[in-house]
């Protein structure tokens, strides 16, 4: 028995490499969709261009527009000669934000009294404008308080003191190429087992296989084994270029992290077994893998945090395994997260695996009986 | 006439033939059926609900080490906002292991010297804020809420110590097109452009590849078609297909979520079509290459699905990339398409952008186009 199981496994390896595509397609994109995600998938705000529209000639006004010049966030940034222009400014995408100052601005303020700064943001981009937005701010409020100051007003003395911990300045790739270990290795773990029936299947090979002495089981285990080890080696590829390429900071344990991808690799095999087992062709194999990564990912809180989404879809992302991926690889990478609340990641996982191996299995059975 | 010459009477039969042959693979294999009606409506469902970027159930503690009307006062400012999930403690210690497991995103601390700094004037009296940089994004909303709750607070304790002139300077901030800033209202429609990406490239490269990988792409080039012909019947179908699609999303979309549309359909319709016809050509050029359908579907992720969410400005502010890969965003005909698409929905008929933005889309189309004929015509001699 298990020496079909090896020959199972030897033959689903060549299956895998012979195909000079397949192996193309095993090694080269997910290098490319690393090295991409890695530093475009950033939510951060930066060299967005503004516009500024000073109708006031007085002092006060031109300070402030040199502070805005002052701070690194905006370093392009037009002037605009009048209010009309402030429309196809934004329209046309010219710029996210509008600094408006009016007519009075310096004379209400060196006579000490409110001015105000209009902002104009394109709500198109909320996202962006609203961090946009809170730069400007605090622009102004710096520049209030200086001039508070300057003019003798009594002042607050507190201040708020920031820190970030496990990733300092807040550089996205930190988050992005733990979450990525998980997403890539999810994507090629499903692509090899979901297709691997369903291309034997339409090439005929499957019959011969059943006519072979190796039993559902041999072959099921010989289809599960390569795919798990593919896809932790995958996943290893990543890790390493994380580590060694981009210096991430690796703070935990490594043995800790290979635990959890391997039983998070075996449940994603399960989902791609049973994907595999129901499709009848290779095109229905790609959609069943499709409908189940992209729920995966976007609700994953790979894209946007969970706690966002509506209370009622929120247990929806239980079913999830590599919702628990990515807490502990970011946990295991930038937290040294601790065994304990590891373990309380992975036992979810673990009972997700066994659900989707059995129902793997005993689809497969069926479908060959 | 041309037209009623026997040529053009055979290849207008030769096509309708071929088309017809198409749609009926299209409605007799389901997963084409499920790839696009179904698949579209999940999207549009995951987009719509499960992706959101507005933050308004942040949960951060709040660690009070000193528990005087001052803090007290902080707190409530905290606690009033509605954008916080407060827990309130007195030890910082234990928030750390939360920190640890991600049940709190921030941590406030007021320490226990605080009143008594605060009360003299040659000490500044600090606030800490503690954010969990694993979550990058959200670090920096807990970072401009709380600095947004403090600065409140100073106004109110300016007002009620009766610090006349601060602030001087007031802010109005004013976000046009989407007042409300609802994450989704430019979510969903940038979330079409994944969707026809989709139908557009990740089908129609996966059957054309289907024909090369089973051989029946031989059986069809015995027969009288010409290569034009071939690729127009397979194209014909899934442009149909797709802008039916399109069609579905963008009423469901008006239906479910309520997303405002504020341009007219017709432009809709034609930057669709032309969107529709890039994506295809790229859909056709990867099935030429890979003639493999394990192949085609890897490809038409890379090429197609990843740029289509990634590299398009529809989740993720392009400005903010570095320099080569701004660069790259230029050929990703899915930034023209998510561009338009926002402006549509949320600003009107803008002409000047939407112009600027077809015109680089077809252009790419027409290389993808002229690279397949190219290939193909290879490949057959």
């Amino acid at each position: 028995m298990l020496n079909r199981i090896f020959a199972l496994i030897i033959k689903e390896f060549l299956a895998v490499w012979r195909d000079k595509k397949s192996r193309f397609v095993l090694i080269v994109p997910p290098i490319i969709q690393l090295f991409i995600f890695a530093f475009a998938a950033t939510l951060d705000v930066k060299n967005v261009p503004i516009g500024i529209l000073n109708r006031d000639n007085g002092r006060q006004g031109f300070e402030l527009a040199q502070r805005f010049h002052g701070s690194p966030v905006f370093n392009k940034i037009i002037y605009l000669q009048s209010v009309d222009e402030i429309g196809p400014f934004i329209d046309n995408m010219r710029g996210v934000m509008v600094v408006s100052l009016d007519e009075q601005f310096s004379r209400n303020l060196e006579a000490q009294q409110p001015a105000q700064v209009q902002l104009i943001l394109d709500g198109r981009k909320s996202n962006t404008t609203q961090i946009v937005a809170g730069y400007a701010s605090s622009i102004i409020q710096t520049f209030n308080d200086d001039f508070a100051a300057l003019s003798g007003f009594p002042q607050q003395n507190t201040i708020l003191v920031i820190r970030n911990w496990f990733n300092p300045n807040l550089l996205y790739y930190w988050y992005n190429i733990p979450s990525l270990s998980g997403i890539l290795t999810m994507l090629v773990a499903l692509l090899v087992t979901a297709l691997s029936v369903a291309r034997e299947r339409e090439l005929g090979t499957f019959d011969q296989l059943l006519v072979s002495p190796a039993t559902p089981f041999e072959i099921l285990v010989g289809k599960t084994v390569p795919a798990v080890v593919i896809s932790m080696l995958e996943g290893s590829l990543i890790i390493f270029v994380g580590v060694f390429i981009f210096q991430i900071p690796f703070t935990g344990s490594l043995f800790l992290l290979y635990c959890s991808m391997f039983v998070f690799v075996l449940a994603i095999v399960g989902v791609g077994l049973f994907i595999s087992s129901l499709s009848q062709t290779q095109q229905q194999a790609v959609l069943g893998s499709f409908l189940f990564m992209s729920p995966s990912v976007l609700l994953s809180g790979f894209a946007t945090p969970i706690e966002n989404m509506p209370a009622w879809l929120q247990p929806v992302t239980y079913l999830i395994p590599l919702r628990y991926y990515l807490v502990v690889a970011k946990g295991i990478f930038l937290k040294d997260m601790p065994g304990d609340i590891v373990f309380n990641n992975i036992w979810p996982t673990a009972i997700i695996a066994l659900c989707t191996l059995t129902a793997a299995s005993w689809l497969f059975k069926r479908r060959l009986q | 006439m041309l037209q009623d010459s026997p040529i053009s009477i055979g290849r207008a039969r030769r096509l309708k033939a071929l088309i017809i042959k198409e749609f009926y693979q299209i409605i007799r294999d389901p997963s084409s059926i499920m790839i696009s009606i179904v698949l579209p409506l999940v999207l549009l469902f995951l987009y719509g609900f499960g992706v959101s970027l507005d933050l308004d159930h942040l949960r951060v503690a709040l660690v009070l080490e000193d528990t005087s009307p001052d803090a007290q006062s902080f707190a409530k400012s905290m606690t009033d906002s509605h954008y916080f999930d407060v827990k309130i403690g007195r030890d910082r210690r234990e928030f750390t292991q939360d920190i640890l497991k991600g049940a709190v995103r921030g941590m406030v601390v007021v320490p226990s010297y605080f009143t008594a700094f605060r009360n003299r004037q040659d000490i500044i009296a600090p606030i800490q804020v503690i954010t969990d940089g694993s979550e990058p994004n959200t670090a920096n909303f807990v970072q401009n809420y709380v600095t947004g709750a403090w600065q409140n607070w100073l106004r109110q304790e300016a007002i009620s110590q009766d610090l006349t002139g601060l602030p001087l300077v007031t802010t109005e901030s004013r976000f046009w097109y989407n007042e409300e800033l609802e994450s989704r209202n430019f979510l969903v429609p940038g979330s079409l452009a994944i969707i026809m990406t989709l139908i557009g490239t990740l089908l129609t490269s996966l059957v054309v590849a289907r024909e090369w990988e089973r051989g029946t792409m031989e059986a069809i080039m015995a027969t009288p078609v010409t290569i034009v012909e071939l690729l127009i019947g397979k194209l014909v179908p899934y442009f149909i297909l797709g802008m039916g699609s399109m069609t579905l999303c963008v009423i469901t979309a008006r239906l479910l979520y309520d997303t405002p549309f504020r341009g007219s359909w017709l432009l809709l319709e034609f930057v669709s079509a032309c969107f529709l016809t890039t994506a295809l050509g790229l859909g056709l050029l990867i099935s030429i290459v890979t003639k493999n359908q394990f192949a085609a579907a890897q490809a038409a992720m890379v090429a197609a699905f990843l740029p289509a969410y990634i590299l398009s400005g529809f989740l993720f502010e392009i400005g903010s990339m570095p320099l080569p890969i701004q660069l790259l965003t230029y050929i990703v005909a899915a930034k023209y398409f998510v561009t338009s698409l926002q402006t549509l929905f949320l600003v009107g008929d803008i002409w000047s952008l939407i112009i600027v933005n077809v015109i680089p889309m077809l252009l790419i189309g027409l290389i993808f186009f002229i690279l397949s004929s190219r290939l193909s015509v290879k490949r057959l001699d």
